[in-house]
């Protein structure tokens, strides 16, 4: 039996148990890796030593009898998430040779918590994209068929879980870039309460938005992953102390709960085997005691257009920092400001440069008012919007992404259709609420994700109803990669 | 000076690094100098993934900086960033306080005394809170370096109203020496302005007498010293003066000033107004205050220098001259109302802080602090004086001597013997002695000249070791010669 596709708490169960060593887990991991990743392309660096120096002190921590739930288990990071000593490039030629000298939180707890870092995992340009394209390096390919994107801009974490090279990756949600990715890979993809977890170590993209998000095979695994990394950091001021039960969190409850059904959420844009595959999901629900009603969230439709003037503009200010006078990428020219005009020119692609352009557009004099207060204003009401549904429901559910996994280069020539990609995401990062998806069944051998939204910190009511709906749903296996 | 047809104008945006042990977003220490780039972090360099956290003693700092100018205090404050690129702004956004009434300190005023004794009001727009740029360094080979040490050390901005109310370089020298003051006295600052820890930044302009509108501005900067801020400001003005006098149109720039040759350089021309794309800053909560909170600052604010300087002269009738002196630093004036509380008269305290202990501790190059006289000391020897114990000549041997050995001056007298000799018996034996070994000088005195008069005590003093009440000799030494 192959180490590589079991639930990492399976895997937890033979660590402890020694029946597996923690070298021999990593060991399987980095041959899955070599094996598989010339094909799927989801790690930008693996980093081997730093794996093996990790097993070996996780080997130390179980056999002090001193292991949490993660010791031993190897994780993939996103590269854009800060680790001391290996390469950070977030898919950039302007930080293509970037080795950070400190360690972020998240990796930091990780550490702590005796993970075993895999490597770092690819990503649209700066976490810009729904489908790593973007990504300055290579496209990462969808596990179920390579000739599809695995989504984004998450998508090497997304490819690493769903084939198998990982067991637990992290990633990082911004417009819903954990949970499409998620959706698109089959795999269970969360994005906490903004604030649950440190952005310290996280490069900024839109920092009101941004936050990190663990992906897993089942969701058992992705509520530890979440639990290792949560909770108040003194490097992040916008990171609270709220309290979280995990073992209220892990009782499956559905009967009772009262589900709310975003109409906007399965409409026209929601392609026809999504929407099919998530109202099954429904009556799945419905008959396992679950309470669902469809509710009108008008709001929902100025989610992009809202996302797409408060993200840039906060990045164009996030990244403006790569400048190539601290570090990274350095064009040589006559004078600092031309040093910089061709450093920026040379190290952003299309993509970021784009938005970069967009984001100074709305915060500049005379354009400030009409495009990132009235932003500002809509995100207020949506939010609200979505409080008050709240009071009447637990949670929403929708789907994830309004279309299975699409071709290669399929959406590149329509910038439209990429960011309408986001669409059912977006919401949930507006309003800062934790949102998680799971595999709802598959459409010509492409997986469905359904996502589960809920109120600010309410992690545990969210984790006991998608341990409920995954208990109805048929269990994680991994796909078939052909390597050539 | 200009001539009278114009009016000048001079706005004053004052930055003052704040004292502080670490910097504004970071642990870094906040200290002046030092090997270049030692004191930086991936907060203060601005690497990717880091974030900003408030340090909340500066923001304290601001905050009573802001009662003590009689300001409003917005009970809710954000940051924002303040968007440009330069090489020794590592985020390429400085982190600073946007609006009119969200900084933490706005709308009010510092009253203050001129140089000239009289009593000014200038208005506060705004005192906000910032963090500070790296240094540019030039390095050999047309290349440049930046040291980071500087960058994030806190800093606030303090801007007065406009229309200015300063309208002369004397002016606005008063209002920087008393902001400057004013700073110290609330341990906000430590006011060096040639290390760059206080910035005064005049924004200068003219306009002819009687036009509502103020003349093209020029923002002045690098003015290191008070006489720097005086000068440059005359300077400006008698330069816009000339170029309006020969038809020419001012243009809006920035001029930093060259101290050695008392000129002034363009160093940017605004030729359009920058866009700083200023917005709230996602990365940091914004502040909300209590009124009690806000309360028990104003409540703890110390006396201020101003406050202090109305005292020293209403009630223990110092000059206006006096007082200035001694408020001259916190520690100094603190010495001061030690010595008096400990029993030093007022005046004479001041005297001997003024005169001699300056004299003596300019001479070491040493702080009152760090030398060996403690207010006791002053108290103890102006006693002295005044008892009649010690004559005031006197007391400048045995200041010295409690100068360099920190003895207490009683003390000195007793085992000197240095103590006044006050018994008329004594004295008038010493005087006879002394007349009977001078019979010409005593025959020249009573032939008229009595000019001998001074020969006469002069030989008693020496003959008592400078240790005979003098008055005492000259009255003596008269009555026995007109005997």
């Amino acid at each position: 039996m192959d180490l590589c596709g079991l639930a990492a708490a399976q895997m937890r169960r033979m660590l402890d148990s020694r029946e597996v060593s923690a070298e021999e887990l990593a060991r399987a991991h980095l041959d899955r890796i070599s094996r598989l990743d010339p094909a799927v392309r989801a790690f930008i660096t693996v980093c081997e030593d730093r794996t093996l120096t990790d097993a070996a002190e996780a080997q130390k921590q179980i056999d002090g009898g001193g292991q949490g739930a993660l010791t031993g288990i190897p994780v993939a990071l996103k590269d854009n998430m800060i680790t001391k000593g290996v390469r950070t490039t977030c898919a950039s030629r302007i930080l293509e040779k970037y080795v950070p000298p400190f360690e972020g939180t998240a990796a930091e707890r990780l550490r702590r918590a005796g993970a075993v870092l895999l490597g770092k995992t690819n990503l649209d340009e700066f976490a810009m994209g729904s489908s790593t394209e973007y990504s300055a390096f290579f496209t990462t390919r969808n596990p179920w068929d390579l000739e599809r994107v695995p989504g984004g801009s998450s998508g090497g974490s997304a490819a690493a879980v769903a084939s198998g090279m990982a067991p637990i990756a992290y990633g990082s949600d911004t417009g819903g870039s954990v949970r499409q990715p998620a959706a698109l890979c089959g795999v269970v993809g969360l994005k906490p309460t903004y604030g649950r977890i440190s952005r310290y170590g996280l490069v900024a993209f839109s920092s009101s938005l941004d936050q990190i998000g663990p992906f897993g095979r089942s969701v058992e695994d992705v509520i530890c992953a979440f639990e290792a990394v949560m909770g108040r950091d003194p490097h992040d001021s916008t990171t609270v102390d709220m309290p979280y039960d995990g073992s209220k969190a892990r009782e499956p409850v559905l009967k009772g709960r009262r589900i709310g059904v975003p109409s906007e959420l399965l409409s026209g844009e929601i392609a026809p085997d999504v929407s099919h595959a998530v109202r099954a999901a429904l009556d799945l629900i419905s008959d396992a005691g679950g309470e669902t009603e469809e509710v009108s969230l008008p709001m929902i439709e100025h989610g992009v257009a809202t996302y797409y003037i408060i993200a840039p503009a906060e990045a164009s200010s996030n990244l403006a920092r790569y400048d190539g006078v601290r570090y990274g990428l350095r064009i040589d020219a006559d004078d600092s400001i031309e040093m910089m005009k061709g450093t920026r020119s040379a190290g952003f692609g299309s993509e970021v440069t784009q938005r970069i352009m967009i984001g100074t557009y709305v915060l500049s004099a005379g354009y400030y008012d009409a495009f990132y207060t009235k932003a500002h204003q809509a995100r207020t009401i949506m939010k609200r919007q979505f409080q008050e549904a709240f009071r009447k429901f637990d949670l929403l559910i929708a789907p994830t992404s309004p279309v299975p996994a699409f071709r290669l280069g399929e959406r590149l020539d329509d910038p439209m259709a990429m960011k309408l990609a986001d669409f059912c995401t977006i919401p949930a990062n507006i309003g800062g609420f934790p949102a998680i998806s799971l595999n709802c069944g598959f459409s010509n051998g492409l997986p469905i994700g359904v996502q589960l939204i809920a109120d600010s910190f309410q992690e545990e009511t969210l984790f006991s109803v998608a341990l409920a709906l995954e208990n109805l749903l048929p269990p994680f296996a991994l796909p078939e990669i052909e390597v050539a | 000076m200009q001539a009278a047809s114009y009016v000048l104008s001079v706005g004053m945006e004052v930055h003052a690094e704040l004292l502080t042990k670490t910097k504004m977003f970071c642990r870094c220490p906040n200290e002046f100098g030092g090997e270049p780039n030692t004191r930086v972090c991936p907060v203060c360099l601005g690497l990717p993934g880091s974030l900003p956290v408030i340090n909340r003693p500066a923001v304290e700092h601001v905050l009573r900086t802001a009662l003590a100018l009689n300001c409003r205090i917005a009970m809710r404050s954000v940051f924002h960033r303040k968007n440009y690129f330069y090489p020794d702004l590592p985020k390429a956004y400085q982190i600073s306080q946007y609006g009119e009434t969200n900084p933490l300190g706005h709308s009010g005023y510092m009253d203050f005394f001129t140089e000239d004794g009289g009593e000014r009001r200038v208005r506060i727009r705004r005192v906000h809170l910032e963090e500070d740029t790296g240094k540019l360094m030039h390095l050999p080979g047309r290349k440049s370096g930046v040291d980071f040490n500087r960058a994030g050390v806190p800093l606030m901005e303090i801007v007065t109203d406009y229309p200015p109310d300063i309208h002369s370089p004397q002016e606005a020298l008063d209002y920087s020496y008393q902001l400057r003051l004013l700073l110290i006295y609330l341990g906000a600052c430590d006011g060096k302005m040639e290390e760059g820890s206080l910035r005064c930044e005049p924004n200068v302009s003219i306009a002819p007498e009687g036009h509502q509108e103020l003349g093209t501005k020029t923002e002045l900067k690098n003015l290191s010293s008070f006489r720097a801020v005086q000068s440059g400001i005359r300077h400006e003005a008698e330069r816009m003066r000339h170029a309006l006098e020969r038809g020419d149109t001012l243009k809006q720039e920035t001029r930093g000033w060259d101290e050695e040759n008392e000129k002034s350089y363009v160093m940017r021309v605004k030729e359009f107004e920058d866009d700083y794309r200023y917005f709230p800053d996602p990365d940091l909560p914004p502040m909300v205050f209590s009124e009690e909170y806000i309360e028990g600052l104003r409540a703890a604010l110390p006396e201020l220098p101003t406050a202090k300087r109305k005292r020293f002269m209403e009630d223990l009738g110092l000059s206006d001259y006096d007082a200035r002196l001694l408020l001259a630093g916190p520690a100094w004036a603190r010495f001061f109302e030690e010595a008096v509380a400990q029993g030093g008269d007022p005046k004479q305290v001041c005297n001997w802080m003024n005169g001699d202990f300056s004299h003596l501790l300019n001479e070491a190059g040493r702080t009152a602090e760090a030398s060996k006289v403690t207010p006791a000391h002053i108290a103890d020897l102006t006693g002295l004086i005044a008892s009649g114990k010690i004559s005031g000549r006197i007391g400048k041997e045995v200041f010295e001597h409690v100068f360099q050995t920190g003895r207490m001056p009683s003390d000195v007298v007793k085992e000197e013997g240095k103590e006044q000799i006050t018994d008329a018996g004594s004295i008038r034996e010493v005087v006879s002695e002394v007349l009977s070994q001078n019979p010409e000088a005593v025959g020249k005195y009573r032939e008229g000249k009595k000019g001998v008069h001074g020969f006469l005590v002069g030989q008693v003093m020496r003959k008592t070791e400078g240790m005979a009440n003098p008055e005492m000799v000259n009255r003596l030494v008269t009555e026995e010669l007109e005997r």
